[in-house]
């Protein structure tokens, strides 16, 4: 077999269109099913070999850092759910830390316990997607079925407190939407205790598997120094050795307060990223279980009687005049059809007129607070961070989620950047794939838990 | 405040080409002259005491109607040490145009490409500056402030 000279060698911007005599050309993607979103993967094999390969991205672009420009800083957080829709509220709390640096906001200590608690229930939510779909696509269709029953009880999870599934937009600028719902604790426990039992039985089923190992040992080998040249962060980083993880290296939130650990590699193969995966969701269920442990009972509201009223009822009275004895009363909300009721307060709201939306029952009960709320809402006042610009990361998924937001003083950022940890991975896929063979893209490309929402923003 | 030692060698060692510094919100930022900027990324890179040896991010920003209109952006992080450091590098409107760090990351090929696609900067030295997430058709750069949001394009078909 032939190698072609450098001088036969297609030039990048042809590529594909001449190759070797011994070689092929072999397009994947971008609507092949492995191709998990949508990207192509243009490769040019020589037998089984992969010789070159060049990843064209961009299919799902809609515009999310113009829209942001656009929009109020509150109108992005849907935008933010996006980006990686396996585990939206990790984006929603990385974009809202964004902005409450800007404005110097301190969110209370019961809304941090919230973030953290939600932020490790997507990140196994993620974690659970990428190996349960990579594992299929392997041939371990049991492993996949097993771990998305385990995704469904996420996000009833989820649901319960956000009302959605995955377009949650859960987080607000200085805190969270709403309170937990009542008996939540509970179920959260008895719920990852089961979704842990799915990692012993997935265990069992493949960790030790021939096909499944000698499928993904020694596959998609990345090094050091591809990692660090490339910036690739999270369990790629990992599985390479290098102990980085944002919530331990610059911890946020109160991550600093539990005891978890970083599970890395050696090899920094396929099967390395898959016990690092799967150790991690074993961390985020000890970190879960800390923090319902440890959740802070936040500052119940003015609930002189302890009477609870619905929305509507209290709408009622509000409008006409009837507000003497709202601020005794609490409300409930309703954000699922299923009826979960919650209370909205301020021990999950950050303590600043700028940007606390004030409870309904403040709003009906006294002019401060609907005033509040009308600076906040209404067109042309809301959010106003000052001049200035912030970075702010946390741990997504996949690695380390940036936000970079620019603001002019105005309630629209001047320019809101979003750094997808995806991003560098795919930049580097080449050189992982380059070398291994056909059948390996989709088990290195697997393992990427490539999500195009945030690929392509 | 106390100056970071980060900016202090910095400052000492590219003097004049340092336009200004500052840790707003604790975040270190280095405005730095566009000529400088390869052997800045080289000395941060290369320096045993800084080590930033991942580039995270490379991003721009528009400031229409300010002069010079563009800022590139880079977002440094320096694993050993855990501390990161933002360089920005003021661009004009007329000669968009800046070194590539491609040669230094590996990683900044892709960056650039999307700051080239979203934007119009030219990176000097880049081996494959073209579009990444428009298509190749594509007229305009739609993060410049002046690309209406609005604005539609027409759908182009099928390529050869």
């Amino acid at each position: 077999m032939s190698t072609p000279s450098d001088a036969t060698k297609p030039a990048l911007k042809e590529f594909g269109t001449k190759v070797g005599e011994q070689e092929m050309f072999l397009n994947v993607g971008p609507s092949h099913p492995a191709m998990h979103g949508v990207i192509r993967i243009r490769t040019i094999a020589d037998g089984e070999f992969v010789k070159d390969a060049e990843i064209d991205i961009g299919y799902l672009h809609r515009g999310f850092e113009k829209h942001c420009e656009s929009s109020t800083y509150t109108q992005c957080f849907p935008y933010t759910d996006r980006l990686n829709y396996v585990s939206p509220l990790i984006n929603n709390f990385g974009f809202a830390m964004a902005v409450e640096k800007l404005m110097g906001l301190q969110v209370p200590e019961r809304c941090e316990y919230i973030r953290v608690i939600m932020s490790e229930l997507s990140r196994i939510g993620d974690h659970l997607t990428c190996v349960g779909a990579s594992a299929m696509e392997l041939g371990a269709f049991t492993v996949f079925l097993y771990m998305m029953k385990a995704r469904e009880w996420i996000y009833e999870l989820v649901e319960s407190v956000t009302g959605a599934r995955l377009t949650i937009s859960y987080a607000r600028v200085g805190g969270v939407k709403g309170d937990l719902p009542a008996g939540f604790e509970d179920r959260c426990r008895v719920l990852i205790d089961k979704v842990a039992g799915v990692l012993d039985e997935v265990d069992t089923l493949v960790t030790r598997n021939r096909i499944f190992y000698d499928r993904l040992r020694d596959i998609g080998v990345v090094t050091q120094e591809q990692i660090l040249s490339y910036g690739i962060t999270g369990p790629f980083m990992r599985s390479t050795g290098i102990e980085y993880d944002v919530r331990k290296a610059f911890p946020y939130h109160v991550y600093d307060r539990f005891d978890f650990d970083i599970p890395i590699g050696e090899r920094g193969d396929n099967y390395d990223r898959y016990l690092v995966r799967m150790e991690e969701m074993r961390q985020s269920i000890r970190i879960v279980h800390q923090a319902l442990d440890t959740l802070p009972a936040g500052p119940t509201n003015v609930d002189a009687e302890g009477r609870v009223i619905s929305p509507d009822l209290m709408a009622d009275l509000g409008k006409f005049g009837k507000t003497a004895g709202l601020l005794k009363n609490e409300v409930l909300i309703e954000p699922t059809l299923a009826g979960s009721e919650k209370k909205f307060h301020s021990g999950v709201y950050a303590d600043d007129r700028e940007a606390w939306l004030p409870a309904k029952e403040q709003i009906y009960s006294n002019i401060e607070a609907l005033m509040n709320h009308f600076k906040i809402v209404m067109l042309g006042h809301g959010l106003r961070p000052p001049k200035g610009e912030a970075y702010s990361c946390v741990e997504g998924g996949n690695g380390e989620l940036g936000f970079y937001v620019v603001s002019d003083g105005t309630d629209r950022a001047w320019r809101v950047r979003c750094h997808p940890p995806c991003f560098p991975i795919m930049a580097g896929l080449h050189e992982i794939l380059r070398g291994g063979q056909i059948a390996d893209i989709i088990a290195t490309f697997g393992s990427v838990n490539m999500i195009a929402g945030e690929l392509d923003r | 405040m106390e100056e970071s030692t980060t900016l202090t060698k910095i400052r000492e060692r590219f003097g004049d080409a340092v336009l200004s510094t500052h840790s707003r919100l604790g975040e270190d930022t280095v405005v730095v002259a566009r000529s400088h900027i390869v052997e800045l990324a080289g000395f941060l890179k290369e320096d045993p005491e800084l080590r930033f040896d991942v580039l995270m991010d490379l991003t721009a920003v528009d400031y229409w109607k300010r002069k010079p209109r563009f800022e590139v952006v880079y977002h440094f992080l320096s694993v050993p040490f855990l501390k990161r450091l933002r360089v920005k590098v003021p661009v004009g409107e007329d000669d968009p145009e800046v070194d590539s760090l491609s040669a230094l990351w590996r990683g900044a090929n892709w960056y650039e490409r999307e700051a080239y696609d979203m934007f119009g900067i030219r990176f000097r030295g880049h081996p494959d500056l073209r579009r990444i997430l428009m298509y190749p058709e594509f007229e305009g750069h739609p993060l410049r402030k002046d690309y209406p949001i609005d604005k539609r394009q027409p759908l182009i078909g099928p390529r050869d």
